[in-house]
């Protein structure tokens, strides 16, 4: 190859890139800093934004209980959607996994469909359900004996963590499925034949191995809940708010955008920080499986 | 391998049941004749897709949709396709930055970047304006019209390349008559699937939008938030109803479980 044949192929990635890089560096990384900047600005009912850098906003956040307790909300209601998805999602993979060629894809379909149906729909569909005392599944419960007197959904940490469960399900369902597809089919059969029960058999062969594609839905399943916007605002009502609906509420109600940006920076950075730290503890613990 | 036992098909069902309720009770409703929230126990009727007529700013609100999830789609693809060419191709410095960089979109909670582009369209003086708008969708479903592009540039048969090249096509004639219809599935492929997304976006999409420009699920969410009626579960119906078209339509050219499975390790 010549030199200038050479030379072009090696600008040719750049080239074809840089419309894309440009786009994002004009409108993806420029916007995100100047949101982290925002978060430094002055704000007041009357003087409108401030260009200044102090650290009122951080303080307030820091110091008033009122915010420890709306991300500790936030937190707590994205670990419970986590683990019922984990509980439910996982077992229905497996299930899922060992059902015959037609059932398998139309069920799979029926389960991971709702992934691209709208939030709001699906969100709707749950306010619908639970809907006050005379809910359907206050009545369905009731008539079925479970509990004797309705329990409130709407409005409620409850009712936000199942109606979030359900929109998070499909990621979770995927995931451990992604990790079933690697499974060795003939290891249950070894298993079996050297005597063990199905129990067993679940706890010492396929739990381990599909341990990753788990812990790797739930990281996805706990970072989408964490900012999840549209069903805590529905389920949640004004009153019970979340990382993301406090924000939302400061830049369209208050019109405190610095104190927004603020909530909205702490949120990506906690998220950031939790998202990469789970995947470095669980590809140290797991290094065989990634390999 | 083992068969289900009725344990297991027990669960199925009951978990079955719990995914489709909240979707399938929305489309009963839309049915119900009554004038409140009911479900129609005596027989369906039209009436609340017909009372959609009455509100224009839903079917406003509706087109909106639809020429933001086409367009940005398509603009999308427009970055997205040469992109993937060269991530699919070649082996440069950086190569796995920029592709980490262009899927970033979807590690970055939709608040975030809604607040993001808030700041930045206002500064820019087109806030709340639809070019803001395509332009914010461009970014939130590049990541979906990138990967799908990608696949299919990374299992393409290059010999046929290699053959065109000799036969003499060159640079744009390569493209358009050979590069282009090969890769043609992925790309059709990640048009819909990006489609969908910025159908579907409220969170970022809420923060962006003014009287005009509002989207249908903004307007939804809007409405919902003052009351919940009929009205909106007939107006949730017809949306459940356009995503489920796209929806066949992907699974017929391109295969759901594999749109789908690109896309569960995508939060990592």
């Amino acid at each position: 190859m010549s030199a200038a044949a050479e030379e072009r192929r090696a600008r040719a990635p750049w080239a074809l890139t840089a419309p894309a890089l440009m786009l994002f560096v004009g409108v993806l990384l420029i916007p995100l800093a100047m949101t982290v900047m925002l978060s430094f600005h002055d704000w007041g009912q009357y003087k409108g934004i401030e260009p200044v850098f102090i650290l009122k906003n951080w303080h307030e956040i820091a110091t008033d209980p009122y915010y420890a307790e709306m991300f500790w909300r936030t937190f707590r209601i994205a670990m419970l959607t986590t683990l019922l998805t984990a509980l439910l999602g996982a077992p229905e993979a497996y299930i899922l996994n060992r059902m015959s060629g037609r059932w398998k894809s139309f069920f799979l379909l029926v389960i991971l469909g709702p992934l691209l149906i709208s939030v709001v729909a699906r969100t709707l569909g749950w306010a619908l359900l639970f809907g006050g005392n005379n809910g359907l599944v206050n009545k369905l419960l009731m008539s079925l004996g479970v509990i004797s007197s309705p329990i409130p959904f709407m409005f409620t940490e409850t009712g936000m963590v199942i109606a979030l469960a359900h929109v998070m399900m499909p990621f979770m369902v995927l995931s451990v499925w992604a990790a079933l597809q690697r499974l060795d089919p003939q290891i249950e059969n070894a298993a079996m034949s050297l005597g063990a029960g199905p129990a067993t058999i679940i706890r010492r062969i396929i739990m381990p191995q599909i341990m990753p594609g788990v812990l790797s839905g739930a990281i996805i399943v706990f970072s989408l809940s964490a900012s999840a916007f549209a069903t805590p605002a529905i389920i949640g009502g004004r009153r019970l708010k979340v990382a993301a609906t406090l924000a939302y509420d400061e830049f369209l109600n208050t019109l405190n955008w610095p104190l927004g940006a603020a909530v909205a920076t702490l949120l990506l950075v906690a998220l950031v920080l939790i998202v990469v730290g789970s995947n470095v503890l669980i590809e140290r613990r797991y290094a065989e499986v990634f390999r | 391998m083992r068969r289900n036992g009725p344990l297991a098909l027990i669960f199925h069902t009951f978990f079955v049941i719990v995914m489709v309720a909240p979707i399938l009770v929305v489309c009963l409703v839309a049915f119900t004749p009554e004038g409140f929230l009911s479900l129609p126990t005596n027989g369906f009727s039209l009436r609340w897709f017909r009372t959609i007529a009455n509100y224009p700013e839903f079917i406003h609100a509706f087109w909106v949709s639809l020429g933001l999830g086409a367009l940005s789609s398509f603009v999308a693809l427009l970055f997205a396709v040469p992109a993937a060419l060269a991530i699919a191709r070649y082996r440069f410095r950086g190569r796995d930055a920029l592709a980490a960089l262009f899927l970033s979109p979807l590690m970055i909670p939709h608040v975030v970047l809604g607040i993001a582009f808030l700041r930045f369209f206002t500064s820019a003086g087109l806030g709340g304006s639809f070019a803001a708008l395509i332009i914010a969708h461009v970014i939130i479903v590049f990541p979906f019209a990138l990967r799908l592009t990608l696949a299919a540039a990374t299992g393409m048969d290059r010999t046929v390349e290699i053959a065109a090249v000799s036969l003499g096509a060159g640079g744009w004639t390569l493209f358009r008559r050979v590069t282009l219809p090969l890769i043609l599935p992925g790309v059709i492929s990640g048009w819909a699937l990006a489609f969908i997304q910025s159908f579907d976006d409220l969170t970022m999409t809420v923060f962006l939008a003014a009287p005009g420009t509002e989207t249908l699920p903004v307007r939804m969410f809007l409405y919902i938030q003052d009351n919940i009626d009929p009205l909106v579960t007939s107006v949730s119906a017809c949306v459940i109803a356009v995503t489920m078209t796209a929806l066949i339509l992907l699974d017929r050219f391109y295969g759901l479980d594999r749109v789908l499975a690109g896309k569960g390790d995508t939060g990592r």
